[in-house]
Parts: C-alpha cells; sequence; structure tokens
C-alpha cells in the first residue's frame, strides 16, 4: 500500500499536465450531469460518447507523432479518406462487413506507413509533408466519393452507436437481460471501442522498443541514435499507429452517420481539433512526453465544453467566441510552466 | 548541366528549381490548349495578369506567413484574421475602412505575438486558439448571417480596378513585397528575424530582445492577412464568412517551396514569390484543364512531396 502511494505520487509529480486534464474532465462532466434537467443517464451517455468517439480516435492519431516531435497534418483528410472507403465496403453478408472493416483499417495503416517511409527516406518535415499528403487523401476521397452517400450495414450502424445490451440484442448473441449481464448492459458501444483501441494497441505499443524509442526520439533525437535505438523503424511505426487510429476514428464516423463524405472542410477541422485535443490532454508538442490516453481525456474535454451549450442557456450566436475563448484559456494554461522556470533560457527549448 | 546546377548556393537551388517548374507548368499547359484548342491563352500578357491579380491575395498572406516561418513558428490564424479584417473594414465603411481593417490585424497580431512570447504557448495551438475567438467574435457580430455591407470605392479600387493596364492588386503586392524584402535584408529587425528563427537561445544571450522579434513577427503577419483580407472584399465587393480559409495551406505551401525552412532561420522573399506564382499557376493550368477537384488535390500534393525531394533532404542525424 504503501509503494502504490509513493508510487502514484511520482507518478503525479512526473505528468501533472494529465492528471491534471483528468481531474478537469470529471470536475466539468459531473458539473454537466448535475446541471443536466434529466440528470445522469445511460442514453445520455450513450449520446455524449457517440459524439466523442471520432476526435477521440483522431485525438489518439494526432499523439503518436506528436512524441516525435513530428506533427502529422493528415489525420483528418485519412479519417475523411477510410470514411469513404467504408461507405463503399461496409455492407452486404457478415464475410463483407468484416473484410470491408479490415481494408477500411488497413487502407488507413498503409497511408500512415506512406507518410513515415517519407518522412524516414525523404528525409523531409513531417509536418509539410503531411500536409502534402492529406490533400492526396482528400483527393482520393474525393475520387471514392464524389458526393455524399453510400451505404452501411444498418444492424452494425445500431449496434455500435448504442449501449452494449443493443449490441447484444442486434446479433442475438445471448439473452441480453441475463441477471450478470445487467451491470454492464449501460455501457455504450463507443466508449468500449475507444477503450479496446487503447487498452489492445496503444499500451503494447507504448511499453515495445519501438513504442520507447518514439518518446527517446521526442525527447532527443541524437541520444536515441547514439543509444543504438531503431529510429527509423520507429518514426515509421509511429506513422503507421496514427494512420490506425485515424483509420479507425473513420470507420466509426462512417458506421455512425451511415454513409461517407468527402469534407474538405471537416477534415481540416478535425486535423485542428485534434492538435487541441492532444495539447489538452498534457502531451507536449515538443514531443517526447505524455500519451494516447492522456489525449483521449483532451479530445473528451474538447466534447464536454460542447454540450454545456444544450443545457446552460446562452444566445446561440455568442457559443462559438465562448466555445473559442474556453479552448484559449485551456491552452494558456500551459504558461503556468514559465512560472516554475528557474533559468530564462530553459524557455528556448 | 550538372554542374551549373551544383553551382548554385543552397539558399538558391529551391528558387531555380521552383522556377524551372514554372517553365515546365507553363509549357504543358500551353502544349493542352495548343492542341485542345488550337490557342495559347496561358501565354498571353492579359491572361497572366489577370491570374496574377487573383494570386496577388495569397501572395500577400504568405509574405506575413513567411515572416513568422523563419522564426520557427506558424500562424494558424490567417483565415479568420482575414475575414475579421474584411468584415471589419467593410462594417466601418468610408474613409476608415482601410484603417481598421488593418488595425483589426495588427491587434491580432499583437495577441499572437504577446501569447507566444510571453506565455511561451506553442504558436501551431495558440493561434489555432486565437483563430475561433475571431472566428466566435464574427459570428456575434454579423448575426450569423452573410453581412450585407459593402465594400468601400477605394478597396473596389484596390482590387479589381486597373492603372496604366496593370491591376492595381499587383501593385499593392509587389508594395508588400518591397517592404517585407526590405524588413528581412536591410532591417536589425530582419537579421534578428534570421537569429532568433536559427536558435532563439543564442539569440537571446546576444542581446537580442527576442521576445519583441516575434511579437513584431506576428505583427507583420497580421497586417498582411488584413491587407489580403481588404483587398478580397474589394474584390469580391464584400465581406463573407470562410473568405480566408482557402489561403492557409496555399500560404505555408509556396512559403516552403520557395526554400524557406520549415523549422525557420533559413528563406530568401524572392523564393516565396516564386512558390505563389509557381501555386497560381499550377491551379489556374489545372483548371484550364477542367481537372475534377479530386485529381487536382492529388496533383496539388505530389507536386509538393516532389519538389522537396528534389531540394534536398534534411541532414542526417549523426550525433
Amino acid at each position: 500500500m504503501e509503494s502504490f502511494k509513493n508510487a502514484l505520487a511520482a507518478s503525479i509529480r512526473q505528468s501533472r499536465a494529465f492528471y491534471g486534464a483528468v481531474a478537469l474532465l470529471v470536475i466539468i462532466y459531473l458539473v454537466y450531469n448535475i446541471l443536466h434537467p434529466h440528470g445522469f443517464s445511460s442514453a445520455v451517455l450513450v449520446q455524449n460518447a457517440n459524439e466523442m468517439a471520432a476526435i477521440a480516435f483522431l485525438a489518439m492519431a494526432q499523439t503518436v507523432p506528436v512524441l516525435l516531435g513530428g506533427l502529422d497534418l493528415s489525420v483528418g483528410a485519412v479519417m475523411t479518406l477510410t470514411s469513404c472507403i467504408a461507405s463503399e465496403l461496409v455492407h452486404g453478408s457478415p464475410a463483407t462487413i468484416l473484410f470491408g472493416m479490415v481494408m477500411t483499417l488497413l487502407s488507413g495503416t498503409a497511408f500512415g506507413l506512406l507518410n513515415g517511409i517519407i518522412v524516414v527516406y525523404g528525409r523531409l518535415q513531417p509536418i509539410i509533408v503531411t500536409l502534402a499528403t492529406g490533400a492526396i487523401a482528400i483527393g482520393l476521397a474525393l475520387f471514392i466519393r464524389p458526393k455524399p452517400g453510400g451505404e452501411i450495414d444498418a444492424d452494425l450502424n445500431w449496434a455500435v452507436t448504442n449501449s452494449l445490451r443493443d449490441l447484444v440484442e442486434t446479433y442475438h448473441l445471448f439473452n441480453p437481460d441475463a441477471g450478470w449481464f445487467a451491470p454492464v448492459a449501460w455501457i455504450p458501444v463507443p466508449l468500449l471501442a475507444l477503450l479496446a483501441v487503447a487498452v489492445l494497441v496503444w499500451i503494447p505499443f507504448r511499453k515495445s522498443v519501438t513504442g520507447r524509442t518514439v518518446y527517446a526520439i521526442g525527447s532527443a533525437e541524437g541520444a536515441a541514435y547514439m543509444s543504438g535505438l531503431p529510429i527509423n523503424r520507429a518514426k515509421i511505426a509511429a506513422f503507421a499507429l496514427a494512420g490506425f487510429f485515424a483509420a479507425c476514428g473513420g470507420l466509426y464516423l462512417a458506421i455512425q452517420t451511415s454513409s461517407g463524405n468527402a469534407d474538405v472542410m471537416q477534415a481540416g477541422a478535425y486535423t485542428l481539433n485534434s492538435i487541441a485535443a492532444v495539447v489538452l490532454g498534457g502531451t507536449s508538442l515538443l514531443g517526447g512526453i505524455g500519451g494516447a490516453i492522456a489525449s483521449l481525456v483532451g479530445a473528451c474535454i474538447l466534447r464536454v465544453i460542447s454540450f454545456y451549450f444544450r443545457i446552460v442557456s446562452i444566445d446561440p450566436l455568442l457559443q462559438p467566441l465562448i466555445e473559442g475563448l474556453v479552448l484559449l484559456a485551456a491552452v494558456s494554461l500551459g504558461a503556468l510552466r514559465t512560472l516554475r522556470v528557474k533559468n530564462n533560457l530553459d524557455l528556448f527549448r | 548541366m550538372n554542374s551549373l546546377f551544383s553551382t548554385i548556393r543552397p539558399e538558391n537551388k529551391p528558387i531555380a528549381v521552383a522556377s524551372l517548374f514554372i517553365m515546365v507548368i507553363l509549357l504543358i499547359g500551353t502544349a493542352y490548349t495548343l492542341s485542345v484548342q488550337g490557342s495559347a491563352p496561358l501565354l498571353s500578357p492579359n491572361y497572366l495578369l489577370q491570374q496574377l491579380q487573383t494570386g496577388s491575395f495569397l501572395g500577400i498572406v504568405a509574405a506575413g506567413m513567411m515572416m513568422v516561418i523563419l522564426l520557427g513558428h506558424i500562424d494558424l490564424s490567417v483565415p479568420w484574421t482575414l475575414t475579421a479584417s474584411a468584415m471589419m473594414a467593410a462594417s466601418v465603411g468610408g474613409d476608415m475602412a482601410l484603417p481598421t481593417g488593418i488595425a483589426v490585424g495588427l491587434a491580432v497580431g499583437l495577441v499572437n505575438g504577446l501569447g507566444i512570447a510571453y506565455l511561451r504557448i506553442p504558436s501551431m495551438i495558440f493561434t489555432l486558439g486565437v483563430d475561433s475567438v475571431l472566428r466566435g467574435l464574427m459570428v456575434a457580430h454579423t448575426g450569423g448571417f452573410a453581412p450585407q455591407d459593402q465594400a468601400t470605392p477605394l478597396m473596389r479600387f484596390l482590387a479589381a480596378e486597373r492603372l496604366l493596364g496593370i491591376p492595381v492588386a499587383i501593385f499593392v503586392w509587389a508594395f508588400v513585397s518591397v517592404c517585407v524584402a526590405l524588413i528581412l535584408t536591410r532591417t536589425s529587425f530582419g537579421r534578428s528575424v534570421y537569429a532568433t528563427g536559427n536558435r532563439e537561445g543564442a539569440a537571446f544571450l546576444s542581446g537580442i530582445r527576442t521576445r519583441m522579434v516575434i511579437i513584431g513577427a506576428f505583427m507583420v503577419s497580421g497586417v498582411c492577412a488584413a491587407i489580403a483580407g481588404v483587398l478580397l472584399a474589394g474584390y469580391s465587393a464584400k465581406a463573407y464568412q470562410g473568405m480566408g480559409l482557402p489561403y492557409l495551406l496555399p500560404a505555408i505551401a509556396a512559403v516552403v517551396l520557395g526554400g524557406t525552412r520549415i523549422l525557420g532561420g533559413q528563406g530568401r522573399y524572392v523564393g516565396t514569390l516564386v512558390g505563389v506564382v509557381l501555386i497560381v499557376l499550377l491551379n489556374s493550368v489545372l483548371s484550364i484543364m477542367q481537372m475534377p477537384e479530386a485529381g487536382r488535390q492529388i496533383i496539388y500534393g505530389a507536386v509538393l512531396i516532389g519538389m522537396l525531394l528534389v531540394y534536398g533532404r534534411g541532414a542526417r542525424v549523426a550525433s
């Protein structure tokens, strides 16, 4: 018990920003539910989780290149591209649905892989490479789906965007009213999908040599190289993983909206919001500090802020302004760092 | 040819490559129009001037963006700085329209600069926040509708009229270009921008007030976006929502295509000019070919990556 306490204290000291973000999320979500006219209910949670899922996946996607000290401006475009692919493939028999989902995820991963290969072997800056490949992804998306539309299996749409109970009921897995199932039946499927991807993909990656190398490159690339770490492999893997997470977001968005839409504006907005979510979660844009779980929290904060507008009566014309001010204030909290700096030169890193 | 290429100094290489590529674009476009329509509109001075007139808005935005990129920062608030300046200028109207628009740009640049220089928040995220605040302000100001205000005659003159057969907008672009080029090469502020962009700590230790340099550069960027906004409002007779969005990424692309290092500290203004012309001509050739939006985006991205690969790649990590 004592050692656990010490470990927790050390962990909090090391990642103040992350625990601060978690605390902020808990507080604002609690207040939201207290203020909500109908109080907390599974239906509200399901709706909230649905709205969070796509941006949360994208925030996780953005995190990996940011940890390298880079930036991926193509995540929104890759999400758009994969959602268009999904709207072509994810319908028909169960086998073709599964095939379509796998193909969607693979195509996103392949696009990320391409980003990584250009960054590593072209030796170009990630921000500008992904600016260009983002345009290519949007072009491909428009090519696949010049007009919004497409088809997604209706059962899948219903099962994935509702609570666990609906998932079980839709696919007749077992009796959805079984007694042992009741305590978890209310959990929203999108939330589970997010956690599953985070636990099954992100955590093993972070613990692997490749994942540790991503962190090392973000802290000091030269030192990582001199220590014999596989730099090129880590960079390529980071961008491929970003592509995979973006594809998860795209697949989810396609299932949620039952269609694909090659919307350039939406792609840009998602990319920019993903950066904001990463920063809100406490990941440093300089690289080396943070993680995908933190960005998940950041994305949730970003979304919960916008939930408030539904229950607090504010002039709708003022909503974008307040949203912007809150975002600006939240990122300005990072300025507290400057107060702790003892030597002015440390500011210029 | 190869020996000639290697005698060019490294910072001029992108400019030479981009200029060559402009020739290639013109040749391909002319070959296409000759074979399809039997005429060569791309080479007529009138057509080129018209293209440069619409390109001047991008050129002015890119000039400001370059200042900021030379510092190793980036200004993502350009879209709504541009829109806000245009909207405020149009709604104030009269003689004060122009000064109002530029004052908006200066104020936004000041806020950006203060946040980045003193609060030390990464420019990528701070300017993004400022952008969304500006968007909110403008939504509140216009009430969410398209504003009804018309551009003033002076704005119309600056953007859409011609003087001596040349569009006035090109004169404005040329004026901004000369100013920025002089600032960068002939003033101590300009040299400080390069020094700060190379290594802020070293610049600080050698007595440069790097915070003031950052604020100054962001104010230049804000003013450039404001000028572009006022011109664009004059060109299309009024300000409208989302008028600035199509200028952000092309401006960054133009600066980088012109050989400015995205991490700061290196780049010549001539390069940015060449980069803007390249993007404008590429766009016009693609629209002459009636390329659908999908193909246009793909070619756009491929050209950007291809050119950067030709420019020479970054140094290998070796220590």
